[in-house]
């Protein structure tokens, strides 16, 4: 069969269609976005201008991460309708290891304090032990059937102790300098090199959206119009440029400066002037949205996450491997809380036993919000991060204004109850499901 | 006589103390349709599901074009070519045609990432032969009517060529026209020399159908007749009494 058949398909470029159909974004991207601009211009306004700082905002990204770098694994975990309740107490125990073998293990092994390798010695362990707890957890849920809930409610109660018994409940600290860059205002990229990044992810956006506009028109499919493209480009450069030049506008305090000039390439103080710019634990979080979207939209482990959430006898039926898809899932939600382990013990210098607290909530929280249906089948990666982003607004704005703590949380359980009132409104309007 | 495509000997399967199939042996040729028949709970079923991989077998011989075949997944009855449409259509309502398509064989590029423009275009042009009314190509099959989601199944089947076709009561959410298309589907397939197995309820469908018909109850085989030599009346006492009229006779 050739084709030089009579194409029968309307034509490529469907006629009339409002500015924002054209554009094809997720309206519940929008809506998100518009909710946390929401919430960001109230405080600004409640705080007298205070919230929306470079400062502030600098905070607001290194607070968030280490939860939304969780966030992006509990989005595979709850879309294959399963649950994590462990994620905190995976971390307490990671960083417990961690802060163990730097502090205590490799310098009673002969390796001194600030050797080069003990920072990624931890690392490695940290990591690795993270992935086998999670891979354990996947076994005794996808293998042996017993409910995500128990085994996670479990491991919630076992691991934060098993990190207590390694420290005997001590706090661990301090921390190796090289291992606390990770942790945020410690380890900074500075101003050419948060801008030099910025170039490279607005070439690459760039060059993503157009190459995906030409392999469309190589296999003849319908694309949007050039303008709704340019237009996206134009949005997305703009979105990245704006965040960098925010970041880039928090200069580091003088008296920071006066204590390690030569830290900031100055040989005095005076007219030195240094910025912070973009937080390596922020890098390391977009990063891991980045690896993580590619697996959940191009690869077939994430094909095959979606397709068993979405129905798994379906998936079994399909040849689909979904008990070591199970394992494989919890032993990267592991991996992604040693990583936040990283993150949340280098920004506290220390390691103590109440890391990560209540983090499971504020996890499972972030995916919903972001629109990880719990019934299994559907959410995104950017998603999640967006409501951890809106989750810790909430917190530092209210924080900030001086809301009473006991109220703080009232507010931000009310707000996960209507963010999922809202989407499912939404999704009833929509038609889907 | 040639060697049967499928040949099914003494195949037995039981879940707890319930004997669901109960040493039941079945051929199917290629270029046929065999359709079996029975109550609810007969084992029609069960007994199609050992073959496609969803059950393992407790006892029995399943032969595939004369050779020994071991099936004990979905994956190794689809290294036979047997595909297999389910009854409730084992579709992830969540994903688009193309993903479901080719869920468990995605077409992959040279990094290795999943090709979903490739797999679109390969959607669209087995969806302009089975079903050129089909359209909505990017929306997840929840979005789709019944009519639209078989064919979305059936193209799974034709596109992977398979020589062994199961289709467990493939017209039971159709409406009259997408049941006359799956009918005449049916026939090409069998034109083109795949074999067939088809479960329904319905008798009379099945006589214009399948070249024999097979008859259960309560896990047992009743007999296997040629659509020529029975009339419906002799089908329906089959399922109902479970005796074959002739050998009663």
């Amino acid at each position: 069969m050739t084709d030089s058949t009579t194409d029968t398909r309307p034509s490529p470029t469907a006629p009339k269609r409002s500015f924002l159909s054209s554009l094809e974004i997720d309206t519940r991207l929008l809506g998100m976005i518009g909710a946390f601009i929401l919430v960001a211009l109230v405080f600004n306004v409640l705080t007298d201008g205070r919230f929306l700082t470079p400062r502030n905002i600098f905070n607001l990204t290194i607070q968030t991460a280490s939860v939304a770098i969780m966030a992006t694994g509990m989005v595979f975990v709850i879309v294959t309708r399963h649950i994590d309740l462990s994620v905190g107490a995976i971390l307490a125990a990671c960083s417990a290891l961690m802060a163990m073998t730097q502090v205590r293990w490799l310098p009673g092994l002969g390796l001194e304090i600030g050797h080069w390798a003990i920072p990624w010695i931890a690392i490695t362990v940290g990591v690795i032990f993270g992935g086998m707890i999670g891979a354990f957890n996947g076994w005794l849920i996808g293998y042996q059937g017993i409910p995500a809930f128990i085994v996670t409610l479990g491991g919630f109660l076992i691991w934060r102790n098993v990190g207590w018994y390694q420290t005997a409940g001590q706090t661990i600290g301090p921390l190796d300098s090289t291992f606390m860059t990770f942790g945020g205002i410690n380890g900074t990229l500075g101003g050419p090199l948060s801008w030099g990044l910025g170039v490279i992810a607005i070439a690459a956006t760039v060059i993503l959206i157009f190459n995906a506009r030409r392999v469309k028109v190589a296999h003849d499919f319908p694309v949007k119009p050039l303008w709704a493209e340019v237009t996206l480009a134009v949005i997305a450069t703009a979105a990245i440029a704006g965040f960098i030049a925010i970041l880039t506008n928090y200069g580091v305090p003088e008296r920071v400066v006066a204590r390690d000039p030569a830290k900031y390439g100055c040989e005095v103080a005076e007219g030195c002037n240094p910025v912070y710019g973009l937080p390596i634990s922020v890098l390391l979080l977009l990063g891991i949205a980045v690896v993580m979207t590619v697996i959940a939209r191009r690869t077939r482990f994430g094909r095959y996450i979606f397709a068993t959430g979405g129905n798994p006898d379906a998936a079994e039926l399909s040849g689909i491997n979904t008990r070591f898809l199970t394992v494989k899932i919890f032993a990267l939600m592991g991996v992604l809380c040693a990583i936040s382990a990283i993150v949340a013990s280098s920004r506290l210098a220390n390691h103590s036993n109440d890391l990560g607290t209540l983090d499971e909530l504020r996890v499972i929280a972030a995916a919903v919000i972001g629109g990880t249906a719990l019934s299994g089948g559907i959410g995104t990666i950017y998603g999640a991060i967006l409501g951890a982003l809106i989750m810790q607004s909430l917190q530092s704005g209210m924080a900030m204004v001086g809301v009473d703590a006991p109220l703080q949380n009232i507010v931000v359980g009310s707000v996960l109850v209507f963010a999922v009132f809202i989407d499912i409104q939404y999704r009833k309007r929509m038609g889907a499901k | 006589m040639t060697t049967p495509l499928v040949e099914m000997k003494n195949v037995s399967i039981a879940f707890g103390g319930v004997q669901a199939v109960d040493n039941v042996s079945i051929n199917l040729h290629a270029g046929e349709v065999v359709g079996l028949l029975g109550h609810n709970g007969a084992g029609k079923s069960t007994l199609i599901k050992m073959l496609s991989g969803a059950y393992k077998m407790d006892s029995g011989e399943i032969w595939i074009e004369g050779e020994r075949a071991t099936i004990h997944s979905p994956r190794d009855a689809r290294d036979y070519n047997i595909e297999t449409i389910y009854q409730t259509l084992a579709l992830a309502d969540n994903l688009d045609a193309a993903s479901n398509l080719f869920l468990g064989r995605e077409l992959i590029t040279g990094l290795g990432f999943v090709d979903d423009d490739r797999m679109e275009a390969e959607t669209r042009k087995i969806m302009a032969r089975l079903n050129p009314n089909f359209k909505k190509l990017k929306e997840p099959v929840s979005a789709l009517s019944g009519g639209q989601r078989q064919s979305v199944a059936i193209a799974r089947a034709v596109y992977f060529n398979a020589r062994i076709l199961i289709m467990d009561e493939p017209t039971a959410a159709l409406g009259v026209h997408e049941t006359a298309m799956v009918a005449e589907l049916i026939q090409e397939l069998k034109k083109q020399g795949l074999g067939i197995f088809l479960i329904s309820h319905d008798t009379r469908e099945m006589m214009e159908l399948c070249d024999r018909v097979a008859v259960m109850k309560n896990g047992q085989m009743v007999g296997t007749e040629r659509v020529e030599d029975v009339t419906e009346d002799d089908i329906l006492s089959m399922i109902i009494l479970g005796k074959n009229p002739r050998e009663a006779a």
